[in-house]
């Protein structure tokens, strides 16, 4: 540990963040797409002047850009030329440290005293960025040019001005470009107002203490989560997760992970991974690194987030999977929906390592529904987006949350208020989900179930969900959660996707239904061992049946309200060991 | 006791003290700290009339504030409440709005404030425009209502979707539940917010569910124990607006005594501001386990309807914005695994307290730091039998912290102050820099036990140029009670393009919420001097979905009025220019405002004063500042001569206070008592 003064590096650092909490604060605020404004899908941060290394990044912001900005703003410093203050470049490359095509970067140079001091960069994800469907989750995309208009790093803004030429060609290839103009200026707004706070802790500090407490600080973190691994026993540990398809072949993809502990590393090796898929469920490596950071900051979530937390991580490149996604695959289902398996499949390794700290698998996917069509009432076409939680597992003192958001999220859902004054729809149910949770000693949180009617002319649905074919993990001998389901109820019959979860362009007419199902958490620990008392309360609450108390907790309740009967539940406890998995078999 | 006729009394129940002032018309102030008795609130506030010599009989009103009904949700010491709610959506006020309580880490718990087992469902829709889709069955209405109250449920709530447009069917199932159940408390969701969000509506309404029976018997308890003592006269509750409302008014909207606590020491710095003719000032409460910090531009303090009373449970009723961070003199200070120096926000509370309160607490607190600099007397902590020594929790400190950073005893103190002074400096930056306010056009008002000493070091920080510390730091809230007028908040939803409203239309609106405050102000029935009105609008571009709250002027409470209302608070707030896109009006919003006589602020100071400064010298002994100890002259702030002016630095003591000058600030005692310190940055 080095000599710096403690103090002044601890209000540093809360600085550094306080200028990203900033930029997020700014810029959800005046953001016009509610994706960013209320789905509070974005990140800012601030970047280190020469290779792009994250130095701070706001606390707020979406997880999944934790590791994705610092290579995205490397990709910008490689190819810049000519950088002057006031410059902003924009870029959605995927290939170049990037997650899929709706999430827009800008970067903008930061200078002090005349020289190149740190970049700010922030990420938004846009409504649309064009390709074949609306709001770019193609189920069955199979190149990236369908996913819609890729943007290399170029300079939206020159000296402080907004090269109109650029911005022309930007919104003749969105849907609603009207809005974007206001989206646009309120992205480069936030990071001038980053500019202006990081102005004044240099003017308050100078840049040389703040250049040395950043490099410290870098140190401090990467000595923290070395301390934190230090906690996990030596060994290898193997974990696996499945993504039900890639929306065009119907076959799982698996996840294989492996990792080793080995003093105070963590190295992580994915041989055993599915091959690069033909749909848009490809991963590119900015993503997939990005998705091992963010579970690790899952398990850590003390450890500040610098360049220097991941050092003690080290990720061999996953080439010749899907992980590893090369031009021109597709790519839009990687930050939504891959990278939550990546997660899991390290939750999974590590459960059996840190038992006290590790939790089951959550439910893992952002339940993307798109449904457009025209609004007859109103005479114009519209496009809602809906998205749902699910349940989180199991941890050592706690059952999981029920309707939790994402694990690469932070994003709220709409409220079907909201839904139904601005479209022609109507829910006829917003129910938590019973049963979803896997059982455990502590058993999973739970899942949802909402149906989405129709009201007024046609409309198509798609979707990009997963956890269809099984269901979040359970750990330490819990059962898996709930599956999604979805059913489409239509005059001609009930409709259900062909790969379960994903699917595109169904048509659907006035009054025709979707019911949507999400996944439970999955359960820690042995069901058998769980309390009598809390499967007698779930039960009294409706979250279970008797039948269920029974065949999956082994505890036997009679009347009503249930009560627990001590002895048959200890026969049968005996008797039988609890069966698992329950619920991990898809429906559909 | 004196005979103290058109006295006013202010009470607030903290979680340690309940504090009491009584400020009678000749100028004369009564004042009494006793300890809170939690188990019956009502004890503690006869107490303290005892304490303070206070006569009832000629009390024109006692203004009582109380953080009951805060710490009932929080502790989820609340009734048993039942919900009555349209067929398939029982389970939204379990399912919130998908989040998690912090960014990251996937293990949390939430338990919404009525079980599922006492939610159930009628057959009724309304659609988004107000039409019935589902007519109401009103035989399950009944039957839902009885099988709630056979469930030993004590307080019903009835929140049907789409009821902020159409009330009828949330109306008809009250009276229906009323006359099936009549002692139940009934609360219907759209009476409480008219906002459209079914979750955040029904929150709203299920906390004013939840402490209702509770405020209600509690009330009635204090009625009747002061009647006994012989006051007659207005008995009136603090509200988290700021503002409050006769005590037999309050329990129909018990939410708005949620919040109620920061409220009054806000509204109290307000009235101190204006005394002083500051129209810009931060207030800055810090207390044993949190610090409350919130904003009054122009003379006026914030008023927000986005505020969270915890993880997932937002109550978006009217309430003053104060900012809270966990950092009190009670924060404990640690050192990280990667050796950085941490306080707060865990609190060691009361129990076992900090080390010095000799009550087990081991762990160092910023209430240890503070004495270990010498800032704090040990001999005159409040509430401590055995005086603490110094130097054994210095030592406890270089042993817990100090040996892994490197650093002595009294370095680590310094160090604890400092990284808590930073927080705090954070916080105020959150509402001011991050609002587009520069610190440096404000005055920092501090009070709270602990405010008056990290003041001075948190206007250097900030570069805040003025501190002002009130006569009584330790009674502010108290007198935020005393002096609150009456509020009344009205909000209407309109959410409809500015363009195709038409000024007949905003001001129908308003009109009809002036009517409905002048109506709820005579319901009170409590002596006014005038009413007046305070109108702002919630405003947005057509496709945001965050809204700006924007003050109105009242002579321009038009269409093009409320435009530029709206276009110059977005350029200050956002630095963006957005011409050409439409506005949206989301809210028109009327706070409707009783003036009670307000009586003078002198004399809160009262004391034998010194004929000299050194005369109101105590002692001077040796106190920690930026560079080492210093010999400091501490002088006991009730002997203060008027018009006392000295360089810091310097420790001023009272029964409810220790402030802190630092060297070089320059503090004077202005003739309201009040000690104005100016900061050299």
């Amino acid at each position: 540990m080095s000599n710096f003064d403690a103090v002044t590096l601890a209000v540093i650092e809360s600085g550094l963040i306080q200028v990203c909490n900033e930029m997020d604060l700014a810029f959800v605020r005046s953001a016009f797409s509610p994706v960013i404004s209320e789905a509070l899908d974005r990140s800012d941060g601030i970047y280190a002047a020469t290779d792009g290394a994250l130095i701070a990044q706001g606390e707020l912001g979406l997880p999944v850009f934790v590791g994705t900005m610092q290579d995205s703003t490397a990709a910008v410093i490689a190819r810049a030329k000519d950088v002057r203050d006031g410059d902003i470049y924009i870029v959605n490359d995927p290939y170049l440290g990037g997650t899929h095509l709706m999430d827009v970067r800008f970067v903008m140079p930061y200078f002090h005293g005349g020289r190149l001091f740190a970049w700010l960069a922030n990420t938004g994800h846009w409504p649309d960025i064009g390709g074949m469907v609306p709001g770019g989750f193609s189920a069955n995309a199979t190149e990236v040019e369908q996913e819609g208009l890729r943007l290399p790093p170029v300079k939206l803004f020159k000296a402080g001005v907004m090269d109109e030429e650029i911005l022309a060609i930007i919104l003749s290839n969105i849907r609603i470009a009207s809005q974007r103009i206001g989206d646009i200026k309120a992205q480069a707004a936030a990071l001038k107002v980053g500019a202006r706070r990081l102005d004044a802790l240099i003017a308050r500090y100078g840049a040389a203490m703040v250049e040395a407490a950043i490099a410290e600080l870098r140190v401090r973190a990467s000595q923290q989560m070395r301390a934190c691994i230090a906690t996990i026993p030596d060994g290898v540990y193997r974990g696996r997760a499945i993504v039900d398809s890639d929306g065009v072949v119907d076959q799982p993809l698996t996840i294989a992970m492996t990792i080793t502990k080995a003093g105070e590393t963590l190295s992580f090796d994915m041989t055993g991974t599915s091959p690069p898929c033909r749909g848009p469920m490809n991963s590119v490596i900015a993503t997939t690194r990005s998705s091992i950071y963010l579970a690790i900051k899952h398990i850590f979530p003390e450890v500040p987030i610098n360049a220097g937390t991941f050092e003690p991580l080290r990720i061999k490149d996953p080439k010749g999977t899907f992980l590893y996604a090369e031009y021109p695959r597709p790519v839009s289902g990687c930050a939504a929906e891959v990278s939550q398996r990546i997660a899991e499949a390290v939750f999974d390794a590590l459960a059996p390592a840190l038992p006290d700290r590790l939790f089951a698998a959550p439910a893992g996917t952002s339940g993307n529904l798109a449904l457009g069509g025209n609004d007859p009432s109103r005479g114009r076409p519209y496009v809602m987006y809906v998205i749902s939680g699910g349940g989180y597992g199991g941890s050592a003192a706690l059952d999981g949350l029920t309707n939790g958001c994402s694990t690469i999220g932070i994003s709220k859902t709409t409220p079907i208020e909201v839904f139904e004054q601005r479209y022609p729809v109507l829910f006829d149910e917003y129910a938590l989900r019973e049963g979803s949770g896997g059982a455990g000693r502590t058993r999973g949180g739970f899942g949802v179930r909402y149906k989405l009617k129709v009201r007024e002319g046609a409309a198509r649905a798609s979707m990009v969900m997963d956890h269809g074919r099984v269901g979040p993990n359970g750990a330490l001998g819990g059962a898996p959660g709930a599956v999604t389901t979805i059913a489409i109820e239509r005059r001609s019959g009930v409709y259900r996707p062909l790969h379960r979860s994903k699917d595109q362009g169904i048509e659907l007419e006035a009054g025709d239904t979707i019911t949507v199902e999400t996944p439970g958490g999955g359960g820690l620990g042995d069901a058998f061992a769980r309390a009598p008392e809390a499967v007698m309360r779930d039960v009294s609450r409706g979250y279970y049946t008797v039948e269920e108390a029974a065949r999956l907790f082994g505890v036997v309740l009679i009347g009503a309200p249930p009560a627990v009967d001590h002895e048959a539940t200890r026969n049968l406890r005996r008797c039988q060991t609890s069966p698992r998995p329950h619920a991990s078999t898809a429906s559909a | 006791m004196a005979g103290t006729d058109g006295a006013i009394v202010g009470v607030d129940i903290g979680g340690t003290f309940t504090d009491l002032v009584m400020l009678e018309p000749g100028g004369r102030v009564r004042l009494a700290k006793v300890p809170t008795t939690p188990e019956n609130r009502a004890l503690g506030v006869l107490a303290a009339l005892e304490a303070g010599e206070v006569s009832l009989d000629g009390a024109q009103s006692i203004c009582h504030g109380t953080t009951a009904t805060t710490n009932a949700i929080i502790e989820r010491k609340i009734a048993q409440v039942g919900l009555i709610t349209t067929q398939g959506f029982r389970d939204v006020l379990e399912l919130g709005r998908r989040t998690r309580p912090e960014p990251y880490g996937l293990i949390g718990s939430f338990e919404p404030l009525i079980a599922r087992e006492h939610r159930l469902e009628v057959p009724e829709r309304m659609a988004a425009d107000g039409a019935v889709l589902v007519p109401l069955d009103e035989a399950a209405v009944r039957a839902a209502a009885l099988a709630l109250k056979n469930a030993g449920c004590e307080a019903l709530v009835i929140h049907f979707l789409h009821a902020y447009r159409n009330p009828a069917h949330e109306r008809r199932a009250a009276e229906i539940a009323q006359s099936a159940w009549p002692e139940a408390y009934i609360t219907m969701g759209h009476e409480i917010t008219s906002e459209f969000r079914e979750y955040e509506r029904g929150v709203a309404a299920s906390v004013n569910a939840a402490v209702q029976p509770l405020l209600d018997r509690y009330v009635g308890r204090l009625q009747s124990a002061l009647e006994a003592k012989g006051f007659k006269r207005d008995l009136l509750i603090m509200q988290g607006n700021g503002g409050s409302i006769a005590a037999k008014a309050v329990v129909r909207r018990a939410v708005n005594t949620v919040m109620s606590g920061p409220a009054s020491g806000v509204m109290a710095a307000a009235a101190i501001a204006r005394a002083l003719r500051l129209s810009r000032v931060i207030t800055y409460d810090m207390g044993g386990t949190s610090t409350d910090v919130g904003l009054i531009d122009h003379g006026v303090p914030a008023v927000s309807t986005e505020l969270e009373l915890e993880y997932a449970m937002p109550v978006h009723v009217p309430m003053v914005d104060v900012h809270s961070i966990g950092a009190g003199g009670g924060s404990i200070a640690r050192v990280d695994r990667a050796g950085i120096l941490r306080v707060g926000p865990e609190s060691a509370g009361a129990v076992p307290g900090p080390i010095a309160y000799g009550r087990g607490g081991t762990r160092p607190t910023i209430t240890d730091a503070n004495l270990v600099l010498g800032r704090l007397d040990p001999k005159r902590l409040l509430a401590i039998t055995i005086a603490p020594d110094p130097a054994s929790i210095a030592r406890t400190m270089e042993q817990a912290i100090g040996k892994t950073l490197g650093l002595d005893g009294v370095g680590t103190a310094a160090a604890i102050v400092r990284i808590a002074n930073d927080r705090m400096a954070a916080a105020i930056r959150l509402i001011t820099l991050a609002r587009g306010h520069d610190p440096r056009d404000f005055a920092l008002i501090a009070f709270g036990g602990a405010g008056p000493l990290h003041a001075c070091a948190l206007a250097r920080e900030l570069s805040i140029p003025r501190v002002v510390i009130p006569a009584r730091p330790g009674l502010t809230n108290a007198l935020g009670c005393a002096i609150a007028d009456l509020r009344h908040d009205f909000v209407i939803n309109l959410n409809a393009p500015l363009a195709k409203l038409s000024d007949a239309d905003i001001r129908r609106a308003l009109d009809e919420q002036i009517a409905a405050g002048r109506a709820a102000i005579a319901h009170d029935a409590i002596a006014t001097e005038a009413i007046e009105f305070r109108f702002s609008a919630d405003m947005q571009f057509e496709g945001q979905t965050h809204i700006l709250t924007v003050a109105l002027d009242s002579n321009a409470l038009d269409s093009s009025g409320l435009k530029a209302a709206f276009l110059a608070a977005y350029r200050e707030r956002f630095t963006v220019e957005l011409e050409g896109i439409g506005i949206n009006l989301v809210a028109l919003k009327t706070a409707a405002i009783g003036r009670r006589a307000a009586p003078p602020l002198l004399s809160l100071a009262a004391g034998e004063r010194a004929p000299s400064l050194d005369g109101a010298r105590i002692e001077t002994r040796a106190v920690w500042f930026e560079g080492g100890f210093r010999d400091t002259p501490v002088y006991d702030r009730t002997r203060l001569p008027d018009g006392s002016r000295f360089t810091g630095p310097a420790i001023i003591q009272q029964l409810d206070c220790t402030s802190v000058i630092e060297p070089g600030a320059v503090a004077v005692l202005d003739a309201l008592g009040n000690l104005m310190v100016e900061v050299q940055p």
